[in-house]
Formats: C-alpha cells, structure tokens, sequence
C-alpha cells in the first residue's frame, strides 16, 4: 500500500500544468528524434540528455520519461515505413510490419504497434511499482562483496551473451573498464591515466562517450555508405484498426508484454533477445502461420509489445541495484549520476519522491504518446522525408551541442569525435558497443566495492566473497564462463565415439 | 546499435568463402598496447598505503591491462581461425563494401574547426558552420537553402536551450547582441 501511496504522491507532483507541458514536450521531441532514420531509443535519449541539464531533477526526469517513450515509439514507425530498425530490438518489428507497408496496411501496423506498445508499456509500469520495491528489500540486505559479485555477473554476461563473439564483448568491456579507471582515484585522489591532461581529472563523461559511440558514429557510418538510391517509403493512410486486427492484436500484445518484462529485467537478455522470443511465439501459436513473413499483424503486435515490456523490465535492476541492463538503462543511470544520483537499494530511501515522480511521468508519457502522437503519425512521417546531408549535418550539430552542454568545455567535443572513430571502428570489426558503456559506467562502482570489502576483511583476499548471495552468483558465473568449454568437450566427445562405432 | 542499410540479400553463403579479415590485426595490436600503456601508467602511481585502504589504487589497472594482453592474444588466435566480428543486428560486418573515407575525413575536419572556434566564435557562429559544412561535405546543392536552415537552427537551440532552458551554451563574439 505504501508504494501505491508513493505513486499517488509521483502523479499528485506531476499533474500542474508547467510539469505536463515538460512532459509533452519530452515526448514530442523524443518521436521527432526517434523517427529519424537510424537513431533509436538509447540514440535519441543520449542526444536529448543534455537539454535538460538546465532544469531540476523532478522536471528533467518528466521530460526524461517522456523522451523514453517517445524515442521508443519513433524507431518503431521508421522500422515500419523504412524498412530501417533503429536499433537490434526493432530489427524484428521490420519483418512483419514492413511487409505490412508494402501491402497497403501501414496504418494498421502503426496502430497495433502504438496501442500494443502502450498496453505493453501500462501493465509493465505497473509491474514495476510492485517488483521494484520488492528487489529493494532483497538488495539492502547485500553486501559489497555480493554487489561485487552482481558488477562482475553483469560484466561477464553482457560481454559474452549479447552479440555472437565472446572475445569481442570481452574487448569491449576491457576498454569500457579501462576508460572507466581514467581520472582521480576516488580513495586516495591519485591520478590514473590521465597523462597531466586537467580535463581528464574527473574522467571521461559517460553522456560524452556515449553520444560519441551511437549518435556521431552513427552519422559518420552512414555518410560513409550513403551513396544513391533513396529508401523507399510508403503512403501511411489512415492509421486504424478494424475489428479483426484488435482480436489478432490482443493476444500477442498479452504475450509479449509477459515475455519482455522478466526477460527485460535479467542482464544481457536485452530487448532483442525477448523481441525475438515474442516473434516466435507468436509464429508458433498464430492461426495465420501461412501470413507470416509477408505481413502478420501478430508479428508486429507481439515484438512491439515485448520490446516497450522489456524497456520497462530493465528500469527495476536500473533502480533497485544501479545495473544497467541495456543501452537505454545505461543512459538513464548516467543521468542519474549527472544529477549526483546513484541508483541502487538506498535511491527509493533517499529520493523517494523523484523515484515515484519518474515512474508516475513513465505512466503518463506512455499515455501522452498514445493519445497525441496516433493522429499525429502522418506528421512524423514528414520527418522521415528529410534528405540524407542535412539528417546527418542535424546529428553532428545537436550532438556537439549537448557535448559541449555537459561541462562546457571544448575539449569535450574532442572526446566526442574520437568516440565517434572508435564506434566506428567497433562497427567496422564487428565489436559490440554495449559491454564498453556498461564498463565506463559500472567499472569504478565495481572497483569501489571490491576495495570496500577488503576494507572491512582488512586487506585479507577472503573478504570479496561474502554470503550465500555471492556464492550463487558466482556459480551462474562459472557456467557462463565453461559454457563454451561443455559443449567443446561435447563435441569432441561424440566426435570420438562416431570413430569408435565405425 | 543500428543498421543503416536494410539487411540487403548479400548474406547468403558468404560467410563460408570469404578470406580471413586481417586488419582485425589491429584491434589486437591496440588491444595490447592499451594494456601496456594501463599497467605502464599503474606502476608510476607513487605507492601510497592507508588503513582504510589496504590495497590502493594500483592493482585493478594491473589487472585490467594483463587482461587485454592475454586477451589480445586470444583475439589474435580467433583472427588466425577465420573469426570475424557479426554485428548485433545478425548483419555480417562486411569489410568488402566500399568506404567513402573523403566524407569522414572532411567531416571530421568539420568537427575539430567547431571544436577550436567555439568557445570564440560562440555557439550560434561555430555550430552554423558545422551544419553547413557537414551538409555540404555530404553533398548538399542548395547553397542558400542549407545556409539558412544551419542559422536558423543554431539560433533556435541557442535561444531555446540555452537562454530558455540554462542550457551552457557560449555566446562569444555575438556576447550582448544576442
């Protein structure tokens, strides 16, 4: 009852006019962003963070929610008409819902996607007020040594499940590590890596890293390819379901939204995994499996729904133990921390009231977007019209704006660039981007909880393993890690016996 | 992470016949020299014990960067086995297709001349010029067109976020005109 009091206070603080006005404008401006070719969610949320460093927390975390949604539901119409996913978690929503398009029935595909994605969005909020609180209780009992241990799962999970090659999520999480130890050491103020550069004293900025690696590289990947052809885009018409589309949508929209929230909320299982998952749910159980592949409405109601379900799912390990879960989570804890917030167990004691103010924003920016952006679609589209140099000269021009925002300095702008040359070249070779911002971001917290254990065992090795939490995740640990090493030797086990039966 | 380009009918079977991608050699090569330099910089920290600290801030860079060398070592292994990177979206990274280095290049020229001059020049002057020199560089033929759009965006978010949402952005020369 009090988490539901809680949140009646979160709406009680958002319902004046000034805060709905942010929270408007959050979520117009997170779609106009969102629907561009090639930016999605975690893009468009890293790109807009900045405009908000003017305001207060409770106003930049109503906006914030608001451009969440917003950016969430763009990348999802570009998929549709473009038959270009914003990101991995949209890739699947193009299968169908492109196909749809091509078929005449765009509208419909938007609109299945629109309400699915606020169904899914409304129930998984609601999850979220239960499960959170509940994940606190259990996390305030953790040590750091089990908070170590936690670090290091996610490290070693999203660095070797997300994306097909181990060794190149485990480069990338080492250089995300590595960038992480940069600047003044925290206990003793000695400093790492920063080669007598006063700028790189307080390290390198997270928000700096990160719009360098997806929205600069982004531009630059695309202005190096672009060469002709323009995508084609298709005619929307009116954006409407008609009676058999909400039956075909109701379920997968049901299922997907129990598929993406726990999936969304355990490490590296991401948004495209359970986007995926719900796809082929839908396909097994569907009625109209001959449709699929050429334009089943429940493949796109389905995915739309997961993905919007998972975004949710991945806020509770965000705000229940600061462990950011996907690129999306890993930007919203970086605007926490440049609010000099740290996510975790002691966050709904400490800043009870904006906690309950963001998840009570996140229920009305999902609702905002569905009543004003549905007869709004046709104008979105428009957006998608805009030609190639200026798309990409708009990116290199609010990018480097919110850069410079962050501190004010030119030097920014530097680190900017060679972040976007870095993504590139990640790109280029096939490295995932993901391990090496939840390196930057949760390195030095790592790192400050494993020397806080040996404070309190006094320097003596045995102190990082704490209690049964710990062991138990180093035991998942362990499997993940000799996962490979199974199935090599299963391999070649049966590999020898073929040799002995013949 | 994004995929530009739709996922074009150019997967079919080329995994199989493509030669190894040598130049990944390079990610290993800086892969391990990151790791020198790391465990380089950690040993000059001067050493310094507290009780309250017992093992200081050495031993997690010197762990970190003989983690990149040992995995430098094992990237290199997969390289020399026929690995290659796969991009999130199940794309195959394709090192073949044509990369027009020109634009880059020019961009990021673009970039660092914002760069140098915005703290001078101010926001409203440099980031007018970033957007018509990337325009531009990307091939943009109305002159006039993307002039005015680049002015009339850099003095929208100057006006919007910096002066309307105390967003810090630097008026420079044009301080007091503006």
């Amino acid at each position: 009852m009090d988490n539901l009091n809680a949140l009646l206070e979160g709406f009680a603080s958002i319902l004046t006019p000034g805060n709905l006005l942010i929270a408007l404008i959050g979520v117009t401006v997170g779609t106009a962003v969102g629907v561009l070719p090639g930016l999605g969610p975690a893009m468009t949320i890293a790109l807009l963070l900045p405009i908000t460093y003017g305001m207060e927390p409770t106003q930049a975390f109503i906006m914030f929610a608001g451009i969440f949604y917003g950016g969430m539901y763009g990348g999802s119409t570009t998929s549709i008409l473009l038959n270009t996913p914003g990101q991995a978690s949209s890739a699947v929503t193009v299968l169908e819902g492109f196909k749809m398009a091509k078929n005449g029935r765009a509208g419909q595909a938007l609109a299945t996607a629109a309400i699915g994605s606020f169904v899914a969005g409304t129930i998984a909020t609601l999850a979220l007020v239960f499960v959170t609180p509940a994940t606190v209780a259990f996390a305030i009992s953790l040590g750091a040594p089990d908070y170590l241990a936690i670090m290091l799962l996610a490290f070693v999970a999203t660095a070797s499940v997300l994306g097909s090659s181990r060794i190149r999520g485990f480069t990338s999480l080492l250089v995300g590590l590595v960038i992480g130890v940069v600047g003044i050491d925290a206990v003793t103020g000695q400093q790492r890596l920063t080669y007598g550069v006063p700028q790189l004293a307080d390290g390198l900025d997270i928000v700096v890293v990160t719009v360098g690696l997806f929205a600069v590289c982004e531009a630059l990947w695309l202005a190096g390819r672009a060469r002709g052809g323009r995508d084609e885009l298709f005619p929307v018409g009116r954006v409407w379901m008609g009676r058999k589309d909400w039956k075909r949508s109701l379920g997968p929209w049901m299922r997907g939204t129990a598929i993406g929230f726990p999936f969304g909320a355990i490490p590296a299982g991401g948004a495209d995994f359970t986007t995926f998952l719900s796809y082929i749910t839908e396909r097994r159980v569907s009625k109209h499996k001959d449709e699929f592949g050429k334009g089943a409405i429940e493949g796109v109601a389905g995915p739309e729904a997961a993905n919007n379900a998972s975004a949710a799912g991945a806020l509770v390990p965000m705000l229940a133990l600061g462990l950011p879960v996907n690129a999306t989570a890993a930007i919203m804890l970086a605007a926490f921390q440049s609010y000099g917030i740290q996510p975790g167990p002691l966050l709904f004691e400490r800043e009870s009231a904006l906690v309950w103010t963001l998840i009570a924003s996140l229920f009305i920016g999902n609702l905002l977007l569905l009543v004003l952006n549905l007869p709004l679609i046709p104008i979105w589209v428009k957006l998608l019209r805009i030609p190639k140099p200026y798309l990409f000269a708009g990116i290199l021009f609010f990018a480097s704006m919110g850069a410079y925002a962050v501190n004010a300095q030119p030097f920014d702008l530097f680190v900017l660039l060679v972040f976007g040359l870095v993504g590139l070249a990640m790109r280029r070779f096939g490295i995932p981007v993901l391990p090496l911002i939840v390196g930057v971001i949760l390195g030095p917290i790592a790192e400050r909880q494993a020397r806080m254990s040996l404070q309190l065992s006094g320097g003596d090795l045995s102190g990082l393993v704490g209690g049964p939490v710990s062991w138990a995740i180093y035991g998942i640990l362990a499997v993940i890690l000799a996962w490979p090493l199974v199935m090599l030797a299963r391999r070649r086990l049966s590999r020898h016996r073929e040799t002995v039966d013949a | 992470m994004t995929r530009a380009e739709s996922t074009e009918q150019r997967q079919d079977g080329r995994a199989a016949r493509t030669p190894r991608d040598r130049a990944q050699y390079w990610v290993c090569a800086f892969l391990a020299l990151l790791g020198v330099l790391v465990i380089v910089d950690a040993s000059q920290i001067p050493a310094f014990t507290a009780s309250n600290d017992p093992i200081g801030p050495k031993p997690v860079p010197i762990i970190l960067g003989a983690l990149c060398i040992v995995l430098a070592a094992f990237y290199a292994l997969d390289v020399a086995r026929g690995g290659r990177g796969e991009a999130e979206g199940g794309e195959a990274a394709d090192p073949d297709a044509g990369f027009d280095w020109r634009t880059i290049g020019l961009l990021c020229a673009v970039f660092i001349a914002n760069a140098l001059v915005i703290d001078w020049l101010g926001w409203v002057i440099a980031g007018s010029l970033l957007f018509y020199g990337s325009a531009l560089i990307l091939g943009s033929k109305r002159y006039v067109l993307a002039l005015a759009a680049a002015v009339a965006l850099s003095l929208a978010t100057f006006y919007g976020f910096a002066i309307g949402m105390g967003v810090g952005l630097p008026a420079g020369v044009l301080q007091g005109i503006l």
